[in-house]
Formats: C-alpha cells, structure tokens, sequence
C-alpha cells in the first residue's frame, strides 16, 4: 500500500501547518499554482503508521549483520546522533556570522586536526559531501596543481581495474581520461604495467589501499616512486580506511591526497544512502588548492577561510560546508575512542575479517587470495559452487537474507568471479561470525541438496526475488492515481 | 573498548583459529617502515556522558537568535514525527538499498518521494536526490550539455545564488563548460527580456531560471522559458519546494514547461544545522530520464507477480559504466529525502499551500514594517514570495551587528556577493515568525538605522534605479 492510496479527499492534518494565510493578490495570477500537487491526505498518525511500518522491512545494522564489502557497516553510536542534534546546532543558520557559531566550529577545527592526525597529510578540507565528491575534490586538486605549473600535457588519470566506479568516473568528471592499470595474480597492482603507462601525461594515480580485493598493495613503496619520479601525483581512496586507522598512515606513504568517508571509518549512519561525507587531506604541495571553507585558529577564534584567503582554492563544492550535521557525528565518535580507541579499530577489523576468512576456508569456501592476509575484508569465490550445482552468488547472496543476515557486496569487484566482498567491522562479535559460518555452511549444503531451494530465494522477505529487467525496460518511476 | 564487544578468552580463540600469535602478526604484510606509532595528536577517549557534556557546552556557546536570514537556507516547522521516524535504525542505519528484498522500506519510501516531487515540480519524473540544491544544478547543466549536443555554454543569471554559481563554476569548469551571466535588472530585481537579445541566435545549451531567484523577487518564467526554447535551448529551474505550494511548477512554465527542475530541499524537513545535511533534488521530462544522475528506483514485479521496487536505470551510474557514467555520485542523500517525504505526508497539500502562503503574508508584512522605518526601502519593484532586499542609509554590517547584540539576526549583508548593490539587506520571513517577533526586529532596526545614519560616518551612495543595469 502506498501512502497516496491511504489518502482521503478532504482529509487534513491542522496541527502541521499554519491557519490559512491571506489570498496572496500581489503576486500575478500567471505566476501562482493552479493545479494541486499530488501530496497525500492522510491524518498524521496515518503517516506515523505507514512509515514505522515501512521501516521495518528494512534490514538495517541496528536490526541485522551486514557484512557489505567496502562498505564498512559498522555500529553507529546513538550518542553520536543525539549529541549532533543538539537544539543549538540544529537551529543554526549556514550564514550566520562567525560570532554565533564558535562552538561549532571548535568541533570542526578539531576534526580537521584529528583527520590530519590520522591520516598524516599537511592539510584538511571537510566540504566534501561524500566519497565520490571527496574523489572529485582530490582529483580537481591534482589538474589545479598541474595547471598551476603551466604542465598541460598531463591529461591520463591512471586507475588500476579494481578499482570502485567512482574513481574512473570522478577523473572523467574532473577533464581527465581514466586508464585502466591491471592486477597481477596475487592481488597487487601490476607493476610492470604502471611502470609502462606512466610519463609525461600522466597526471596521477588513483589507489584504494588495502585494495578493493582485500589485501595491502605490497609494493607500495615502489608504486610511489613510480608515479612521483614520472611527475605524477597520488591519490588516496579512503574507501577502506578502516582497515589501517592509526596503523599506517597514507601521509607516510607518501600520497598527495586522500579522502576519507566518514560514514564508513568514523562510524556516521549510511542513511539508506546517505548522507554521507568525504573529507580530503593533501600533502604540503596542494594545500594552496583545498576546497573552501576550511576553518582556521586565528586568535583564538574559530574563522572560515574561503577563496579571498586561498585564491588557488578549486573552489566550493557546497552551497554551505558540506554535511556538517555528519562532521558533528564524527566528532563525537572521534572523541569518543581517542587515539587508542583509533587503533583498536584496525586491529579489531583485520582480527575479525581473518577470523571468518579462516573460518569460511575451513567450511569448505573458496578463498580468493587464500596466500595473502585479509585487510579488513576478503572475498570468497562461488565459482566451484556455481559450476558444481548452478547455484550462484547472487543465489548464496539472497538466501543469506532468508537465514537473517544482510548479504556481502556481489559481483564486485568484477576481477573475481561469482564472488562475495565480505567486511564484517570490528563491532561485531565472535558469535554472530560463528552464526554467520553457521548460516553460509547450511546454505552450501542446500546448495547440493536441493539448489531450487536457494536459486529461488528469498523466501521469507516481503517481496520475492524482484525482476530488474522489467524494471529498467518498462519504467515506472512514479506513482499514477 | 568503545564498541568492540571481545573478551580476552575470544580474542585468543580467533587467534589461534587464525593461527597467528598476536594482532600484531595480522599486519605482517605491511612494510614496517610504513607502520605508524601512536598517534600524536589524538585527546584521550571520552565516554558518552564526557563527550555528550563536551558537545552541550558547545551548543549552549552558540546560543539561539531569532533569525530572519534566508539565502538558501529557511527556517520552517519540522513535524516532531519526521525524525522521529527517519531516526529510526531500519532507516537511519541501512546501507543503499542494493539488496531490493531487504530494504523494500527505503524503496519504496523513494519511490513516493520521486511520486511527490515530480508532481509538485510538474515533471515526469525525479531522482532519489542528490547532494544538495547547488551540487544538482551543476548535475543539470552536466544533463543539458549531454543532452544538447552542439553547444557547451550555459546561460547563468546573475541573480541566481551566487554560492550556487561558485559550486556549479567549481563542478563544470574541467569538462570546458562556459558558464555565461546574464545581467538584472537593478530597477527589478529580475531577469528581463532586454537583456537576454545581446544572446539570441547563439548556441547555448541551457538557461537557468531560479524561482524565486537569490533576491526573492520572482521571475516572468513563462516569458523566460519561451525564449529560451525559442533558441533552442533547454530550461533548467532552480526553485524552492516550499514555494510550490503557492507557485507555478516548473513544469507548466510556458507553452512546454522547463526541462529541468533542480532545487534545494532542505525546507522539506532539513533542520539549518549550519548548513547540511540538506539535499538536491532533481526532476526532468521523459525524454531525458537516461541522461538523469543519481539514484533512481523503480516500481516492478517479484517472481510471483507481486509489486515490488527497486533501483532501476543502473546503466547509466558509475559502479556499472565507470569512466562512461552520467555522473560520479554514489552515496546520495538518502536520510534527508526520508525525512523529505515523511514532512510532506505529514502536510499533505493543504498543509504545504498554507505553509507557501503563510511565508510570503509574513514576508510582505515585514516588508510593510520595516520600510515604514524612515530612510528604509525595498530594493526591487517586482513581487517577491519570501525574502526582499532591503536598502538604508547606514553600513549594513554595522547594523547586524548591533541587531546580534540584540539577540537577532537580521539577514544577509550582500557587500560580499553585490558590491554594486550598496547598503543591501537581504531579509526573511517564513512561517515561524510571529508578529511580536517582527515588531521586536523592525523596532530595533529603526532605533539602530537612525543612530547609525545620525553618526557622521562613510555611507556609500546608494544605486540609482533610473538605468536599467
């Protein structure tokens, strides 16, 4: 039932809007609405009900484990959510002067510094309003900076093909071509190949680190060199961040720019979506180009730089400062754990990736890269399964949900087939792994037993497995009465 | 340990599982010249009670004002239920809604969010949102160019928000898209048809009308919107959802109606927050549906024949076309379109009509009451819904100032962004403002404006309206 067949002609709800206001007679009558938009009439606690009741077909991590791979689904802190919606905050205006908003602002000032700690880079900028927005505002930097040296000749951004979409297509977004940058068979960037694709139009290199396939870039070191010696810049996917915070910081691996997806590492909610957040940091040489506004100690008041003090600035990426409301979670989350608690973070998350990667192998999984150490995050490949019983990821992926726990990311990334992401955070616990074990070993059982049985699964969602290509080829975007 | 639930003896279980010693020993692949020490500048860990003391303090520092600034950002009612609902875990804490059988909830919630803006924009169809209202008019011009073709320039009055034109300056400039003003009309307020002929018979691909624009004035969008088509270019709207109760929808502009029509919604729902989370929200015709970006989700079947939804048009987004996607986005805004949806139900039409019109009685009777005061006026001649410059004879920063010690903001100086403009003020008044609260500013304005004006300091000429730019 959608809400709009919940309406009733007539049906008000008087204690959510003003009394009737003057006929507006000084605005032209060819300027005015004359039709009504489709909003629902319903009473309010109509609307209370339907959506309580939609949200609970949702699985969530407040109600289910939800292993995403990449997307780092761990716990988010009612407390960070409630000390962000602090009536003070919530109430004030974007443009309100600088005078009103020092507490504020004091919060972003210390993330910034915070975010420079961790991730060892010169200089913070928290405008960015995702990760692919943070990518878009790294990337801008990298061509600002080659502008700035007159360089025009370097137009390749390169991108190994592990890579998440969004590196490819924030280059792209940002005037660059993108070139793909095989794997070698032990998951590392192929070296020979970056060695043979840089030069003078190389602008720089994009790297998730650890990779998309789970494991730390062994040659790091050398890959720098590489890209650096050809006049290249790096650029740091903060993607899986999670997996290195307070551990090894990218600064110290020599990256130019990073960005960090506070929903992801510092624990702010994914909302279904977002919002979500992607602070860059830059090395010493790109801090002329950091998106604007950046907030500043001056005299012991909290002000914001904009273009007039960074005239290099690539610019402003929001109308305001971003996802503020997500940098306030963040903070509190980052004050919350402290440097200590910072680390923990990657130490609980590797020990709880290699703890069920172990285990999986022990069940009898295919380990992708079964001769390397998981990140925080690995992948099991289906592949075995598939040619065996016809059974496949997708299949394993929506039975999962049957047994109560949210499917890994499928099918990404491409290089492996019929392959799950696996990325269980460090908030969970020993014994929902062990259940999770518990749930993929029955489900391979299945799978040989009776295969029907998973590859017509879910079965015990709301809705059964949905047709996506009659979704995409008959449109149906928008509800008609 | 902050949210790690291990206890020693599990710890050592998956160790041994693991067959590994130590944590330690699981980062053995990372070069050890790479291992970072402790971290340098990190406070000591706070526990909730600690931190949640830390962050009162902070809000309290920042204090409340009666607040008549609009400029993009507008203080409305929130029904307690919005967040309380889209607070909710299963909202609150879901992922994107990849796995369709579980996440029906957010799905189908988007898809009477696409139901809803659509209708109220006049279009066929809506995205699930995007960043924010600046970040989607940039996406809009990206679309117009794509879908245009021949040209790469985009017609950008001057008087559509100019941190909106910094942010689509920022977003399009590496694709070599030219972003070229159009001037206002300074008697106005608004965009007039003087100055759009120095553009006829060039290629451009789109024209920007903001409705209501960044001055609150309002805009002959009918007449803007059969020009633009007339030369072939595509309409992109810039409005307010709020103002839609009460305006004509960007789809009924003119003999066909805008193209495009992106806005902000953060007055769906949005608390000002210092300026975000808010969202974008963006809505076309049918023949550009493949050229959208973002989200789209789509009503279908399961195996069974029952309807069910779920993201649909994929081919054109990134995780699938990669360096050949309509965009980069990924993460939208997802939380803040709930939030969006839920406000609307919750007013339902009646409600948001009210809403519409209760801003602008407010807004027309403060300007009533604050041009009143002597040697204030109204900047513009045209109509305005919400927000009005207001012009005195005394620095206007000077006078926010005094208003702030006095425990109200008093709107946007627009020195910064207008110099040509003078002493301008731009003020606001949505429903939230009550008659005692517009007595209170107009009675502190006029005390403030005369002392200031009485003091013998450096006023600067204000414009002539008699020339037409």
């Amino acid at each position: 039932m959608l809400i709009f067949e919940l309406s009733r002609p007539g049906r008000k709800n008087p204690s959510q809007a003003p009394a009737a206001a003057a006929e507006a007679n000084d605005i032209p009558a060819h300027l005015r609405r004359q039709d009504k938009p489709l909003l629902p009439e319903v009473s309010e606690m109509d609307a209370v009900r339907h959506y309580t009741r939609l949200s609970q077909k949702n699985f969530s991590i407040d109600t289910h484990f939800y292993p995403l791979g990449s997307c780092t689904m761990k716990y988010n802190p009612r407390g960070s959510h409630q000390m962000a919606m602090l009536p003070q905050f919530l109430a004030r205006h974007p443009l309100a002067p600088e005078s009103t908003g020092q507490g504020v602002l004091a919060c972003f000032y210390e993330l910034q510094e915070m975010l420079k700690d961790v991730t060892g880079m010169a200089g913070v900028s928290l405008t960015p309003m995702a990760g692919a927005q943070g990518e878009f505002a790294g990337v801008a930097m990298i061509r600002a900076y080659h502008a700035s040296r007159n360089d025009a000749a370097r137009t390749e951004m390169l991108v190994p093909d592990a890579a998440h979409g969004t590196n490819p297509a924030s280059a792209v977004m940002c005037g660059f071509t993108a070139r793909e940058i095989p794997t070698d068979r032990d998951g590392n960037v192929d070296l020979a190949a970056l060695k043979a694709a840089v030069g003078p139009h190389t602008a720089g290199l994009m790297l998730t680190n650890p990779s998309t396939l789970g494991v730390f870039e062994k040659n790091i070191q050398a890959m720098q060199q590489i890209v650096h010696e050809a006049g290249g810049l790096l650029y740091y996917d903060g993607a899986n961040l999670n997996a290195i915070l307070g551990r090894v910081r990218p600064g110290d691996m020599g990256f130019d720019v990073i960005h960090v997806n506070l929903h992801k590492t510092f624990s702010t909610p994914h909302g279904g979506g977002g919002p979500g957040s992607g602070p860059v940091g830059v090395s010493e040489r790109l801090l002329p180009f950091l998106p604007v506004p950046v907030v500043k100690l001056d005299a012991g008041r909290y002000r914001l730089v904009t273009e007039h003090d960074l005239p290099q600035t690539i610019g402003r990426l929001s109308a305001f400062m971003g996802n503020t409301g997500i940098l306030l979670r963040a903070y509190a989350y980052a004050r919350t754990l402290g440097g200590d608690g910072m680390r923990r973070v990657a130490d609980f998350a590797t020990l709880n990736a290699n703890y069920l990667m172990a285990e999986l192998q022990k069940a009898g999984f295919d380990i992708a890269f079964p001769q390397r150490r998981a990140s925080h995050e690995f992948i099991v490949t289906l592949k075995g399964l598939k040619d065996k019983t016809g059974v496949s990821a997708m299949d394993v992926a929506k039975r999962l949900l049957d047994k109560g726990f949210h499917a890994p990311t499928t099918y990404f990334p491409m290089l492996v087939p019929e392959c799950l992401l696996i990325e269980p955070t460090e908030t969970e616990s020993k014994q929902t792994l062990d259940a999770f074990v518990a749930a993929l070993k029955e489900i391979l059982e299945e799978a040989v037993a009776t295969p029907e049985l998973v590859k017509t699964a879910p079965h015990t969602m709301p809705v059964r497995r949905l047709d996506d290509v009659k979704a995409a080829r008959e449109l149906d975007l928008t509800w008609k009465a | 340990m902050p949210f790690i639930p291990h206890t020693e003896e599990e710890i050592q279980a998956m160790l041994s599982s693991i067959g590994t010693g130590s944590i330690d020993g699981l980062f053995d692949e990372i070069p050890p010249a790479l291992r970072a020490g402790r971290l340098s500048n990190m406070p000591p860990a706070l526990n909730e009670m600690a931190a949640s003391r830390l962050m009162q303090e902070r809000a309290e520092a920042d204090g409340r004002y009666l607040n008549f600034i609009g400029a993009g950002a507008y203080e409305h009612h929130i029904p307690a239920a919005v967040w309380q609902i889209a607070g909710r875990g299963e909202f609150y804490s879901a992922y994107t809604p990849y796995q369709a059988e579980a996440s029906q909830g957010t799905l189908q919630l988007l898809y009477e969010f696409q139901t809803m803006m659509a209708s109220l924009t006049g279009m066929d169809l809506s995205n699930a949102s995007l960043y924010d209202g600046a970040s989607a008019l940039a996406e809009a011009i990206l679309m117009a160019v794509r879908a245009h073709k021949s040209a790469r320039r985009v017609l950008v009055p001057g008087c559509v928000h100019p941190l909106w034109r910094q942010v689509v300056e920022a977003l399009v400039k590496n694709q070599g898209i030219e972003l070229v003003g159009v001037p206002y009309c300074t008697a106005g307020g608004d965009i007039v048809a003087d100055a759009l002929k120095q553009f006829e018979g060039q290629d451009f691909a789109a024209l920007v009308i903001q409705q209501p624009n960044f001055f609150g004035v309002l805009e002959e969008v009918d007449e803007l919107t059969d020009w633009a088509h007339a030369q072939g270019m595509l309409v992109i709207g810039a409005v307010n959802p709020v103002s839609l109760g009460l305006l004509k929808a960007p789809g009924q502009w003119g003999s066909k109606g805008a193209d495009i029509a992106v806005g902000e919604g953060q007055p769906l729902g949005a608390p000002l927050s210092s300026g975000g989370p808010y969202f974008g929200f963006m809505c076309c015709k049918q023949a550009l549906a493949r050229q959208m970006a973002g989200r789209i989700v789509g009503r279908t079947v399961d195996l069974e024949g029952k309807p069910g939804f779920c993201l649909t048009l994929q081919a054109r987004e990134q995780h699938i076309r990669r360096a050949k996607a309509t965009s980069n986005i990924c993460t939208n805004q997802g939380l803040m379109a709930t939030a969006a949806t839920i406000h609307l139900a919750l007013l339902g039409q009646d409600g948001l009509a009210r809403v519409a019109s209760a801003c602008h009685a407010n807004a027309r009777a403060l300007v009533e009451q604050v041009t009143a005061v002597a040697g204030v006026e109204r900047m513009f001649s045209e109509p305005f819904f919400h927000e009005a410059v207001i012009t005195f004879d005394a620095p206007v920063a000077d006078v926010l100032r005094a208003l702030e010690a006095q425990g109200i903001l008093g709107g946007l100086d627009l020195a910064p962004y207008y110099p040509e403009l003078g002493n301008a003020l731009l003020v606001c008044a949505t429903e939230t403002k009550t008659a005692a609260d517009m007595t209170r500013f107009v009675e502190n304005l006029a005390r403030i404006v005369a002392r200031q004006s009485s003091a013998p300091s450096c006023t600067r000429l204000k414009p002539t309206a008699t020339s037409k730019w």
